[in-house]
């Protein structure tokens, strides 16, 4: 479905990404490793249409559509979603205006007519289960005043009310607690299928665990190093990454 | 300009004053001769540094003084649509009160009194000569002096010990007129002991011409009485609305103001609240949202002459192509007045390079004893909270908007009438989304 070719990048003139290849296909897991800095974040900004982000060289298809010349809301009705490493705090739009205006333009790109009132607070209701969401925080602000890790709750949530067909989660599991965390990586095994796919960019072997990878890269320098399966990310908690990176600089 | 309505007077002011009441012309000459002194203010002036009224004053309006009747009937061209705002509801054409027709207006609660200022001098002279004047008269300001010279009438409103308005009292002023057009009218407002009322003041414009509005209302808030001020302004762009509200607070009483400018061409509000009895509550509230070459200048004051009293200001404005933006936010505390809270904030985004804002917070605090506090804002869009939106299909229009509105939110929450509330709200929305903001059914605002 996600065919990246080359892929470079600059911000203010930085080059970050420097020739990234990767390929997913449906019903897929990949996880993303890597140092800080590395680009990681970067890559799930070029991919959704960061403006901040210049995009020098390279491809990038889903499902053959180029989606370099993709609007951010093209991207995301073509069934893209990025969990953010920071959520935005949107204050005075509240949660409910937010999802519902968010998913009558999906439904519109579709063709489909909008939801009526009580199917959106059924799927709301359905989906806040799904994440154990607490239903104070779907009633405030988007992400005003949500701890770190009701923030990342949030994330799933909406990823959950969009059903997208590629799913890209940056460091959903920091600042989750272990519960949490459990919670957060059952609700995304759930909303796993045949067709969808996820890239799971992670610090920590832990939350693969829960979420168990189909292929493990490393990500370093721009570019991606090193793939393997999940025991990759085994031997990356215990080693680190400094051996990767003398591969990598030695040659 | 200044030299022919001076001129005027001196000509005129026998019949000025033949077509206006005893309170008023008793006013009239040392008004006048206050006028003559203080002129038209300009921007050299630091009270005005915000308003540059030179273009606006310098049209030779025509002025109705013999007050020939304007051929309109405001309950024809006027089929107000706040749906479910039951409000008792008042006509000012121009600047004279429109005779009562609407049957629901005769439901008043016993003992208030709501008419001309004209008719009620007539039938309650000692009430009218008790307040008339009292606040504006003192005031050394060329607009206020000039239309204590020019003002023949306005609106009058009086609500008894205790009385509580069941429903909103609806201002509907209109401008009205074949040539370009000025108006001066002083509306009077008195709320006697624990009284409770709410007045909605709606601007609108009607003809195609050029249109000066300079209107003073006092409004005496006794003790333990609640009142609340909406002005929705609604004017059209060839439209110089200048208006003085000014309102005395006495002890307990409780005091919301929320003046909403939505579409103008020059607006110059000025609000000065006096709190002169302890443990007055005041909130003021005020929101604009411009463009293209709209001016607006909000000089707000609130004066705290007692102890214990809590005052809240938030203003809010929207700014876009070439438009303009002025805010003063002066505060204050009296030597005596200790434990005041007073709290101010004025956001503003400017959505455009052209467009301009500026504000300016004024404390004079000479208590110790305060807990005061102000801020202001000049900025745009929060672009990551517009990627965020973006990022989650919502198109870059709607995520604009969305944003926009929410900044506004906060002004709009103020407003303590349910039905008012949901359709400034709509009014908003759609002022925001470019389209017409007339209120729908009135045929006037087109
Ligand atoms: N706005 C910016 N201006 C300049 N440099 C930036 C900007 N945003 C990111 N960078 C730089 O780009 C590089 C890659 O950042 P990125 O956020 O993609 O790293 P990451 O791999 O996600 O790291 P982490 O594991 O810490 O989240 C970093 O060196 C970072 O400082
Ligand atoms: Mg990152």
């Amino acid at each position: 479905m996600l065919e990246i070719k080359n892929l470079h990048a600059n911000i203010n003139g930085k080059e970050i990404l420097k020739g990234l290849n990767l390929v997913v296909r449906p019903g897929e897991i990949h996880a993303i490793m890597g140092p800080n800095g590395a680009g990681k974040s970067t890559l799930a900004s070029v991919l959704t249409g960061n403006q901040a982000f210049e995009v020098t060289k390279g491809d990038v298809t889903f499902y053959g559509k180029n989606l370099l010349e993709l609007s951010p809301e093209d991207r995301s009705r073509e069934g893209i979603f990025l969990s953010f490493q920071y959520p935005v705090e949107i204050p005075g739009v509240s949660m409910v205006n937010f999802m519902r205006t968010a998913l009558n333009e999906h439904r519109k790109y579709k063709n489909l007519e909008p939801l009526s009132a009580t199917d959106f607070l059924r799927t709301m209701r359905e989906k806040k289960e799904l994440v154990e969401m607490d239903n104070k925080l779907a009633n405030r602000s988007v992400n005003e005043g949500f701890s770190g890790g009701e923030k990342k709750r949030n994330e799933i949530f909406q990823m959950a009310m969009l059903d997208p067909r590629l799913s890209i989660l940056d460091e959903t599991d920091s600042g989750l607690d272990i519960d949490a965390l459990r919670i957060v990586a059952n609700g995304v095994n759930k909303l796993k299928t045949a067709d969808n796919a996820s890239i799971v960019i992670t610090h920590y072997q832990r939350l693969l665990d829960y979420i168990v990878p189909d292929f493990v890269h490393v990500l370093y320098d721009g570019r991606i190093v090193k793939s393997g399966g999940k025991e990759l990310a085994l031997e990356l908690e215990e080693r680190g990454y400094d051996w990767i990176k003398q591969e990598v600089d030695g040659k | 300009m200044e030299q022919q309505y001076i001129d005027l007077y001196k000509q005129h002011h026998e019949s000025i004053k033949k077509h206006s009441t005893g309170v008023m012309n008793d006013l009239r000459d040392d008004a006048f001769a206050l006028f003559e002194k203080l002129h038209f203010p300009t921007v050299a002036l630091e009270n005005y540094k915000y308003s540059d009224l030179k273009a606006g004053l310098s049209i030779d309006y025509g002025v109705n003084i013999n007050r020939i009747p304007i051929p309109v009937n405001p309950y024809e061209v006027f089929t107000c649509d706040v749906p479910g705002i039951h409000s008792y509801l008042y006509f000012v054409v121009n600047d004279a009160f429109y005779p009562v027709k609407d049957i629901r207006n005769n439901s008043l609660p016993e003992g208030v009194i709501i008419g001309s200022v004209n008719q009620v001098a007539e039938t309650h002279p000692e009430l009218v000569k008790q307040y008339f004047g009292k606040l504006s008269s003192k005031k050394e300001d060329g607009l206020i002096a000039f239309n204590g010279a020019f003002a023949q009438d306005g609106f009058f409103m009086y609500v008894p010990k205790n009385v509580v308005l069941d429903k909103p009292v609806q201002l509907v002023n209109i401008m009205r007129s074949d040539v370009d057009f000025m108006a001066n009218s002083h509306n009077l407002i008195i709320l006697e002991e624990g009284a409770k009322a709410q007045l909605l003041v709606c601007d609108h414009t009607v003809d195609d011409v050029r249109f000066l509005s300079n209107r003073v209302t006092e409004v005496f808030v006794s003790e333990n009485a609640t009142y609340e001020h909406y002005k929705l302004e609604n004017m059209h762009v060839k439209t110089t609305n200048l208006a003085t509200l000014l309102i005395d607070q006495q002890a307990s009483s409780n005091v919301l103001a929320n003046v909403i400018t939505l579409h103008n061409g020059q607006t110059r509000n000025m609000v000065e609240i006096d709190l002169d009895g302890e443990h007055c509550e005041t909130l003021l509230c005020g929101m604009v949202i411009g463009d293209k070459n709209q001016q607006v200048d909000n000089f707000t004051s609130i004066i705290h002459n007692k102890p214990n009293c809590h005052s809240r200001e938030l203003f809010k404005y929207v700014l876009d192509d070439m438009a303009k933006g002025g805010f003063t936010g002066k505060l204050y505390v009296a030597k005596d007045a200790q434990k005041t809270a007073a709290f101010q904030t004025n956001r503003n985004i400017l959505l455009s390079k052209t467009a301009k804002m500026r504000t300016k917070p004024q404390l004079e605090i000479y208590a110790d004893d305060v807990k005061c506090s102000h801020g202001a804002t000049i900025g745009q869009l929060d672009e990551s909270a517009k990627f965020y939106m973006q990022a989650r299909g919502i198109s870059g229009e709607e995520a604009r908007l969305l944003l926009m509105f929410a900044f506004t939110n906060d002004v709009i929450e103020n407003i303590r009438i349910p039905a008012l509330q949901d359709r400034i709200k709509l009014l908003v929305e759609k002022r925001l989304r470019g389209e017409l903001s007339k209120c729908e059914g009135c045929v006037i605002c087109q």
